[in-house]
This record gives structure tokens, sequence and C-alpha cells, in this order.
């Protein structure tokens, strides 16, 4: 709920922006006009009306602005406003921004004009109905026009004509609109209040009929947002989940700091984007994030690399104390960053991954969400290749199966482990890469997801892909799916009865190994 | 040196704190006391996770849990004895005052006595323990597996006590405990009695781990450690021998915290959680495993160069314990005691001028 | 129905790994004291069949019946041990941390194996009494005080082979007891075997002939997870189908 409040706030930020910049271009073209053409008389007293300190004079030298204006006075309204009390400003604010919102119609920015369209919807001026169903009329994106028609019938739902409203409330129910729901619904309790006529009933009967249809179509998108949510988080746990995995299975060990090791993926983002903030040009600012790629993998891999060296070849077969030792190094990681990054470090996204791609009525799809979707596909794949379709991928598994046979093979495992362990590391950095797309980067990064990676890992079972791939949709989906009904916390509690239940009857996993090497 | 040692922690400490007076260099603070008396609870709690780590070999990452069970058994005791003297003068505990709960939540109102408190503090750890160890137990979950559930079943619980709806005081806990029995918990005396209970029970939990890895069952958990499936072939049923050995450092755990929380004053669900059920890991591994008297060594080792690195670089606490692990880990795995053992071998060897034997004989545990 | 006088009677046992049949609808019997060798090429399922006997590995099919009258089916490995089936593993496996004093004491059969009666249980002196007599017949009397761990391979197969007996089982499961011993300590091997069967059945998994033909008076041969052939040494050395199968086999690994 939280999150797609945030990105709803986000959009109309972005929106309002998009807006101001649209009207800039608009008043400089409206200025140069402005030479021309000058305003009709009875706009020009009111403009002046607008300064007179009876409250009658002004309320209605706006409501005569708005109803014979256009475009053309926002300069001059403009210039009034900049001298203005505060008074003043609150009474042209409306004016102002129905024209604004109306030269705004024609922007040439797809998110302005939906702002724009939006803004007239709720402003109430039913004026505004013939603008909205011009611009509707040419309007070629599938939602901006959409959200034109929405606001027109939105606009003839609050008219005083029970025949059109009656036809607005049909239309809504049409357009599953969810905006339409409050008015409808007061529509409907103002008629339960009183005496109706026939004509009133109708139009309540119509109304509670568009609400019944427009809740139910609800239902069906917060259903695809919560799958999509679901698998989105699901992508996240996979990306983490694959390194981890791929080591554990490996040389059966956990660990522990490999949420440290995203922390540093993310790191590295972070100081890529500071590197290109300082020394590369303003127009490739968007492109420290494709540099971060290689960054935050090797800077992972590389950690990773000197741990194995350090840490973790020496307790070989040991994975307990393996998980202790490397949990030691994970605290060490995480107050060394809060000592040199500080608590909190902001990421800007590229502005590519701005924004989202609306699907179907109230669904929202944000790109950097499906960029992440995106991205632990091509992990998978990648993965999938390295360890079926190469010769490296090959010795991964053959240690993976039957360590001293290979080592009489002549397969240096030693070397197999560390490079491994820098790949699954490597992973880590680019799991932590993503995630700064999605939350902050702090300190504290790595611990916010890696209990439940460790619980993917424990349910997918060792060496086999397909056990972590369905462990992270298992767990991320049922995440996503019980919070709306459980809340995060009982739901999380749930996930931890059920994997307890599932191991039950697989106790290494879902894909363990069966057979005579089964128990070691 | 059991009695020795207790004699110490029993007699000498407290008449120190009790007879010179305040400027002699002979006397034991009360506040010195006080830290101690926790120290030595948790060391209760370090012997239980020395009885399952460092002897059958599993790793729990989730005794934290049980700890804060027991602690809240007794924090919700303390809490129910302040009555109207709290802040809101309600006779309900002044967070439910706060999240506006008018009644008292009936799993709240057998705590108004103390012995039932007491006795959840140690039977709840014990139940939850029972149910979680043999669902675990008896898929054969163990290793790193076993340690994974338990760590997530830490993560759970501290998510849950955070809560506000479960009536637990959510993220601040309770807290601002006024007496215990009657006896107003900031007077001097009844914080040396309180040291005094914990003393006896951590000897009492001693001679009992003592007891227990000197029968044959204690035999039987080392073998576990060694081979699990000899074991079974033996005609032992591990997962029994397991539940067992994890039911009673669960119960160790929980009476950790019920001594702990009048000590100290405060329980928090951030007592609970990954980090503290972590830590506490820690302190046997430092003080050296499967030795019993190690666990306590470490525990009180650590927390007392935690108090002091805290004390004087709090940002530096973290780098240490991490060090502390990995090195620990690396290049120490018998801790403290391992290293005591090693000295006193030399010591010998040296006095005696006999090359070593060469076969290890075996230790009599 | 089990036949009259068998200690393991298994009937259409079939065992699946993810397809491949270990264990293929198998008939197996063994009578009271009786000294059986089971042979095989590698895979033919021999392990297999002890882990099906032990309890170590549940059977996706078949009847598996010790004793009179007893289902072995869907019992742990501790109980079925409990009920008197031993097995000695083909790698030592031993309580490496414990002393071999400890090792056997452990292995004892004794009425209960519970938590709380070993948390009280003290050895009597008749137990201690038998603890020595094996340790003499295993010939570890000088490293009783030794780890378990520092014992030399041969003397851990020696201490894995005492902890069997001490269970007193009626029943002996022994995986290829002679692998990386000398040739001496094959022969003291084999004639333990030998006076151990005056008490015991023992099941036998050997690949050495020249061991199974000191010992062997039945032997059985698997192959595929299926009985091919049983009889005495000589019967199963002249059938055709196991020399098919181990020259086979030899042809298609030394070629």
């Amino acid at each position: 709920m939280d999150e797609s409040h945030h990105r709803m706030k986000l959009l109309i930020g972005i929106g309002l922006l998009a807006a101001c910049l649209g009207w800039c271009a608009t008043g400089s073209v409206a200025a140069e006009a402005q030479t021309n053409v000058s305003p009709s008389p009875p706009l020009e007293q009111a403009l002046a009306d607008l300064s007179s300190e009876v409250d009658g004079t002004r309320e209605q030298a706006v409501r005569l602005l708005i109803e014979q204006g256009d475009a053309a006075l926002l300069p001059r309204l403009e210039e009034l406003r900049g001298n203005a009390d505060r008074s003043l400003r609150m009474a042209i604010k409306p004016v102002i921004d129905t024209w604004r919102n109306h030269a705004n119609l024609a922007s040439p920015d797809a998110d302005t004009r939906r702002t724009a369209a939006t803004d007239l919807g709720m402003s109430g001026r039913p004026s505004a109905i013939p603008w909205l169903q011009a611009a509707a009329a040419n309007e070629s994106h599938r939602w901006v026009r959409y959200a034109m028609e929405e606001s027109a019938l939105l606009l003839q739902l609050a008219s005083d004509n029970p025949a059109g409203q009656q036809q607005a409330a049909a239309k809504l129910g049409d357009m599953r609109s969810q905006n339409a729901v409050p008015a409808l619904q007061a529509l409907v309790q103002t008629v339960a209040g009183e005496p109706a006529t026939a004509e009133q009933k109708a139009l309540a009967q119509t109304a509670t009929a568009a609400i019944e249809r427009i809740e139910s179509w609800n239902v069906w998108s917060s259903t695809i947002e919560t799958l999509f949510r679901g698998i989105s988080l699901s992508s996240i746990l996979l990306i983490m989940s694959l390194g981890l995995a791929i080591v554990f299975g490996l040389m059966g060990v956990i660990n522990m700091a490999h949420g440290e090791l995203m922390m540093i993926g993310a790191y590295a983002t972070f100081v890529m984007q500071e590197c290109f903030k300082l020394y590369a040009p303003e127009s490739w600012f968007d492109s420290y994030y494709l540099a971060a790629l290689p960054a935050a993998f090797l800077a992972a891999a590389l950690f990773g690399l000197i741990l194995e060296a350090t840490v973790i070849r020496f307790l070989y077969g040991r994975p307990l104390e393996t998980m202790l030792a490397t949990w030691g190094v994970s605290l060490i990681l995480i107050q060394g960053a809060r000592m040199y990054f500080g608590d909190l470090t902001a990421i800007t996204a590229p502005s590519w991954l701005n924004g989202g791609a609306q699907v179907l009525v109230g669904v929202f799809l944000p790109f950097n969400r499906l960029f992440i979707i995106g991205l632990s596909i091509l992990s998978v794949i990648g993965i999938y290749a390295l360890l079926f379709r190469s010769s490296i991928g090959l010795r991964v598994r053959a240690v993976t199966q039957n360590r001293s046979m290979s080592a009489c093979l002549g397969i240096p495992t030693r070397k197999v482990d560390a490079y491994t362990f820098a790949f699954g590391s490597g992973l880590a950095g680019i799991a932590g890469w993503a995630l700064t797309l999605v939350g902050n980067v702090e300190p504290g990064l790595g611990q916010n997801y890696i209990v439940d990676s460790f619980m993917v890992v424990v349910t997918g079972g060792v060496g086999k892909l397909a056990g972590t791939i369905i462990a992270s949709f298992g767990i991320g989906g049922l995440n996503k799916l019980m919070e709306p009904s459980l809340g995060a916390v009982y739901g999380k509690v749930l996930i931890l009865v059920l994997v307890i239940l599932f191991l039950q009857r697989r106790p290494s996993g879902l894909f363990a190994a069966k057979g005579r090497h089964a128990e070691g | 040196m059991f009695w020795i040692v207790g004699f110490v922690l029993l007699f000498v400490l407290p008449i120190l704190n009790v007879l010179p007076p305040e400027d002699s260099w002979l006397h034991v603070s009360d506040f010195a006391l006080n830290r101690f008396g926790k120290f030595l609870a948790f060391a209760i709690l370090a012997l239980g996770l020395d009885l399952i780590w460092g002897y059958a070999g599993i790793l729990s990452l989730g005794q934290g849990v049980f700890f804060g069970i027991g602690a809240y058994c007794m924090g919700m005791h303390l809490m129910l004895t302040i009555g109207n003297q709290s802040v809101y003068g309600s006779a309900l505990p002044d967070f439910m005052v706060w999240n506006q709960v008018t009644e008292l939540p009936f799993f709240w109102k057998p705590f108004y006595s103390f012995s039932a408190a007491v006795l959840a503090g140690l039977l709840a750890p014990a139940c939850f323990a029972l149910i979680f160890g043999f669902l675990a137990f008896r898929s054969r979950i163990r290793g790193v597996y076993f340690a994974i559930i338990t760590q997530a079943l830490a993560l759970m619980a501290w998510l849950v006590f955070n809560r506000n709806e479960t009536n637990l005081g959510g993220t601040n806990g309770l807290t601002d405990f006024k007496a215990l029995l009657g006896f107003r918990l900031s007077a001097p005396g009844t914080q040396l009695a309180l040291y005094v209970v914990t003393v006896l029970c951590l000897g009492g939990a001693y001679a009992m781990c003592r007891w227990i890895i000197a029968s044959r069952a204690g035999r039987v958990l080392i073998a576990i450690r060694d081979s699990e499936q000899r074991v079974r072939f033996s005609g032992y049923s591990p997962a029994t021998y397991k539940l067992f050995v994890f039911v009673v450092s669960a119960v160790l755990a929980g009476l950790a915290g019920i001594l702990y929380v009048p000590q100290v004053g405060i329980i928090t669900p951030a007592q609970m959680g990954v980090l503290p059920s972590l830590e506490m890991v820690v302190w046997v591994a430092v003080g050296g495993r499967a030795t019993l008297v190690g666990a306590i060594v470490g525990a009180v080792g650590v927390n007392l160069g935690r108090s002091i690195l805290t004390n004087s670089f709090p940002e530096l606490w973290p780098f240490f314990l991490g060090g502390l692990f990995v090195v620990v880990v690396l290049l120490f795995p018998d801790g403290v005691m391992g290293i005591a053992k090693q000295v006193r071998a030399r010591l010998a060897e040296r006095a005696v001028r006999l090359p070593k034997t060469q076969a290890v004989e075996g230790e009599q545990v | 129905m089990t036949e009259h006088g068998s200690i393991i009677y298994l009937e259409g046992v079939t065992v699946d790994y993810d397809g491949f049949k270990a264990l293929n609808n198998l008939n197996f019997i063994v009578n009271h004291r009786e000294l059986r060798v089971v042979i095989g090429p590698n895979g033919a399922g021999k392990t297999t069949l002890l882990d099906v006997i032990s309890g170590k590995t549940k059977p996706a099919a078949g009847r598996v019946i010790f004793g009179k009258d007893q289902d072995l089916m869907g019992l742990r490995e501790y109980e079925i041990t409990q009920l008197g089936i031993g097995r000695k593993f083909q790698a030592p496996s031993i309580y490496g941390n414990l002393s071999v004093w400890e090792n056997l004491d452990l292995s004892l059969s004794r009425p209960s194996k519970g938590v709380f009666a070993t948390l009280r249980g003290t050895s009597t002196p008749a137990e201690r009494e038998e603890i020595d007599r094996t340790l003499e017949t295993i010939g570890l009397q000088e490293q009783v005080r030794k780890r378990a761990g520092s014992l030399s391979h041969g003397q851990k197969q020696w201490l894995e082979i005492g902890m069997v007996i001490l269970q007193d089982p009626e029943l002996l499961l022994v995986d290829e007891p002679v692998a990386g011993m000398t040739d001496e300590e094959t022969e003291q091997t084999g004639r333990l075997l030998q006076s151990l069967a005056e008490k015991h059945a023992i099941i036998v998994i050997e690949h050495d002939m020249e061991f199974v033909r000191q010992i062997a008076r039945t032997v059985t041969v698997l192959h595929e997870g299926t009985v091919i052939c049983e009889g005495t040494v000589e019967k199963v050395q002249a059938d055709d189908r196991v020399r098919e199968i181990y020259l086979g086999r030899q042809k298609v690994a030394h070629g």
C-alpha cells in the first residue's frame, strides 16, 4: 500500500515538474503573442478587479476570468501573482491552474497532458468538459485519453443535469474508473438520505451498479499488482540467492557475509554515481548506472576472493565455523561502511528507469521493478549457460558432485572453489547494484533480505538451479501474497512455519541429491 | 576449582561489596556487582549453548528467543507489580494505556503471581523448544540447515515482539520496574540478593551440565557430533537426545532471562533478535567449546570487554566483536580454555623435560 | 508367508532412486545362524540391500520381515537396531572423540537406550566383563583409553566390529569388512566371522573372492537389483550368467 502510495507521489511529482516545464514553454509562446493580442475589455476589467479589496468583486472577477478567459492570460496573471499578497495569490490560483491545465492538455509530453486532465477532472468546473472532450478526440496515447475521458465524465457526474449524470455514471462504470468511486458513493448517499424522485433513484441505481463493476475490477487489478510485487520481490531474492546457493552447493558453506557483499555492490554503484557527478559531463549522468554494473560485480567478486583466501579456505569442511567467521566479517564490513559512508546515501535512479508502464486500468508496473525481473531472468540464463554450457561450469559441477574424485581427475578443486566463490560474490554485487533501484544504500542493506535468502537456499536444496528458482518464487511470492491479509510480520512467521513443515517432508530441500551419495 | 571460584563469587565479592568503605581499593561497587550479576546470568545461557553446540554439535542461532521468552515472563510480572505507581497511574502497564488497551490481555493475568512467572519463564522456552526441536530433529534438519532455521526463528520472534498488538510493549519493551516480591529493585540490598541468587543458579546449572556430560547420555551427545549415523546403528535415537539437550539449553536460556530482567531493569526485542543470538555463540566460542567452564569464562569475558569498549569507543565494538569471531574461529578453535590447556601442557613439558608421547591420550570427560 | 526359521525375509523389494532401480523386485531369505555372502558387480544393489534391512533406506514396494513376524517397514534405524540387527559399515564408522572403551560401552546392548536411562545408568560388573572380553577378541586391550580417532585404519575396522558384536545382534550386516586389511588381518577377520556365525546370522558383502571362498557356505549373486544366482561358491562360479556378468563387465572395464 505504502509503496504504491509513494509511487503515486513520485508520479505526481514528476508530472508537476513536467507541467511546470511545459508551462514555461507555452508561457514564452504566449508572451510573444501577447504583444499583438490584448485581452478584451471585460477581462481587462476583471484583471483589474482582482486587486480589489472588496470580496464580492474579486470573486466575480475570478469567475469571469475562468469562464471567459484563455491561456493568453497566463503571463498577466503570473505578473500579478509575482507582487501580490497572500489573499490575492490564493484568489488567483484557481484561475492560473485552470488555464495552465487547459494549455497543458496540448503539451507534447504525455505525462503533462495526463496530469492536466486529472487536475481538471478534480477541479469541478464544467467549463472544462468540452476542452477535455476535444483533447481526447485528438489524443493518441491510450492512457492519457483514458484520463481525459474519465475527467470529462467526472465533471459531468458533478453537474446538476440528472440525465448527464446517469450517463456519466454508467460510462465511468464501463471504464472501471477508480477515481470515480468517491463521487459515485456520495451520489448514492445523498439519494439514500432523503425522499428521492424516480429520476434520482434511477441515478442512484446506475451509480451503485457502476461502483460494483469498478470494485470487482479492483479485486482483479490489486491481485495482479500483488502478483507483480511478489514476482518482483522474488526476483530480488533470486538474484541474491543464486550466488549463495552455488557456493553452498559447491563448498557446503553458507556465507553470512553475502548480504554485505551485496552492500559492497550497492556502494560501488554509489561511488560510480558520485564519480560521474564530479568528472563526467552532465548529459552522461544516466549512463553511470550501466558503468556501475561491472564495478559492482568486480568489487564484490574481488572482496569474495579475498574472503575466500583469508578465511574460508582455512575452514574447509567446517561449515558451522565458516558461518560464524563470515558473520564476524559481515559485522566488520557493516561498521566499516557506516563509518566511511555514513548512514544514508542516496542513489538517483537513471531517468530511463523512472516511471512505469500502465498495462490495464489501475495496474501500473514501475520500470525499475520490471528491470529487476528482467535482470533476474538474465542472471538465471547466464548462470545456466556458464554452469551447463562451458568447461568451467563442467568443472564446477564435477567438484560439486564428487570432490575427491574430481581432484583425482586433475581438476584443481582449490581454484574451482576460489573462482566459484568469487563469482558467487560478484552475483551478490549485481544484486546490490539492482537493489539501489528500490531502496536506499545503507550499511544494513544486506541484512534486510538475507534471512529470507538463507531460507531460499535451505528450501531449494543443494546443487540444483531449479530448486533455488522455485524456492525464491515460493518464499517471495508467499511473502507478498500474505502481506495484505496477515501483515508483513505474521506473513513471515507463517512462511517460517511452512518452511519447517516443508522440510519435514524433504529435509534437504526441494531437489536434494538422492541415492548412494545422499548421506555424506 | 569449582568450590574456590564458587566461594569467591558467592562470599568474597558480596563481602567486599558490603564491608570495606567505599573509597577502599578492596571495595566492589554496587554498580560493578550488579553488572557482574548480569554477566553471570549470561553465563547460565552460555552453559546451555555449550551443551548443545559444544557437545552435540548442533549450532542454534536462536538462543536469544528462549532468553527473551524467559525475560519477558519475568518482565511481565514486574510490570504488573508496578500497579498504580506507573506514570499514568493506571493498574495497566503504561504502554497499554498509551496503546489504548483498556483491559489486561488474558495471557498477562497469570503473571500477577511471582511463582507462575518464574514457572512460565522456564516452561515456555521448554515447550517452545520441544515443539520446534521435535519438528526439526525428527526430520533430520541439522548442521547449516538447523542454524539457518533457528536464525529465522530469532528474526520472527524479534518481529513479533516488536509489534504493538501483541501487547508486549513493542519496540520499547518492558521497563520502569519498581519492586520484586516487595523489595525495591533500586535498593542495593535487593540487587545484592539477586546477585547471590544468580550465582547459586549458575552453580546449580553448572553442576547439572557436568552431571549430564559425565553420564552416558553425555557421551551419546558427543557421539552424535562424531557420527550421527553410527549412533542410530548403536540403537539410540539421535533425535530424542538432541531434543533433550535442546530443551535443556532452552530452559537455561529462559532462566538466564528471568535473572537478567530484574538486574538490568529492561527487556526489549533488541535483546532477542538475530544479532544477540549470534553474539551468544561468540561467548562460547571465545571461552572454548565443550568445556562448560569455557562457556562461563567466555560469557563473562566477552561481556566485560563489551562494556569496557562500548563505554570508551562505541564505534569500535562491532569491529572488535567481528574480529574476535574471525580470529577465534580461525586461530583458536578451542578458545581461551584451549589456549590455557596448551600453555599448561608447555609448562608441564618444560618442567618434566620428557618428550611428548606420540599418541594423543583420550580425554576423559 | 515367511519361510519357517528365516531370520530375514525380503519379498518383492524395490528401491527407486529417481528412476534408477537400485533394487528391483528383490526376494532374499537368510536363515538363523547362516553366514551368507552377497557378491555382485558395482551398482548391483548390495549396499542398498543392507540399507533396506537396517532401515536406512525405505523401499518403494515390498515386504521386509525380521525373525518370525516382525515387519521392519516403517521402523526407524535405531528401532531396528534395538530389535537385534547390527551393522558394520564399509568405511569405519566410530566415535572419534570418545575413547575405545566409551565406544564399546555405548554400543553394548542394554534394555533401554532412552535419554533418562542413560542419564542415570552406570555399567554393571557383568557389562564391564563383556566389554573386556570383546576387547580381547578384537585385540585392542592396549588402546582402551585411547581416543578412537587416533587409531589406525585396521584398528578402527576392528573397533567397529567389536561395537557391533557388543550389540549382540541376531543378524549382523557386514559391508566389505576386509577392504584395506592385510592378508593376516583378512584371515583373522574370516575366522572371527565364522565363529560369530555359530551364534548369529550374518550377511557379508564382499568383493574379494579369495575371502569369499574362505568363509562362505552360501553365496548370493546380485545384478541390477535382483538375485540371479544362489548356492555354494562352486555352483555360483560355474553359473553361466554369473560368468557373463563378471566377464562382460571386465571386458568393458579393461577394454
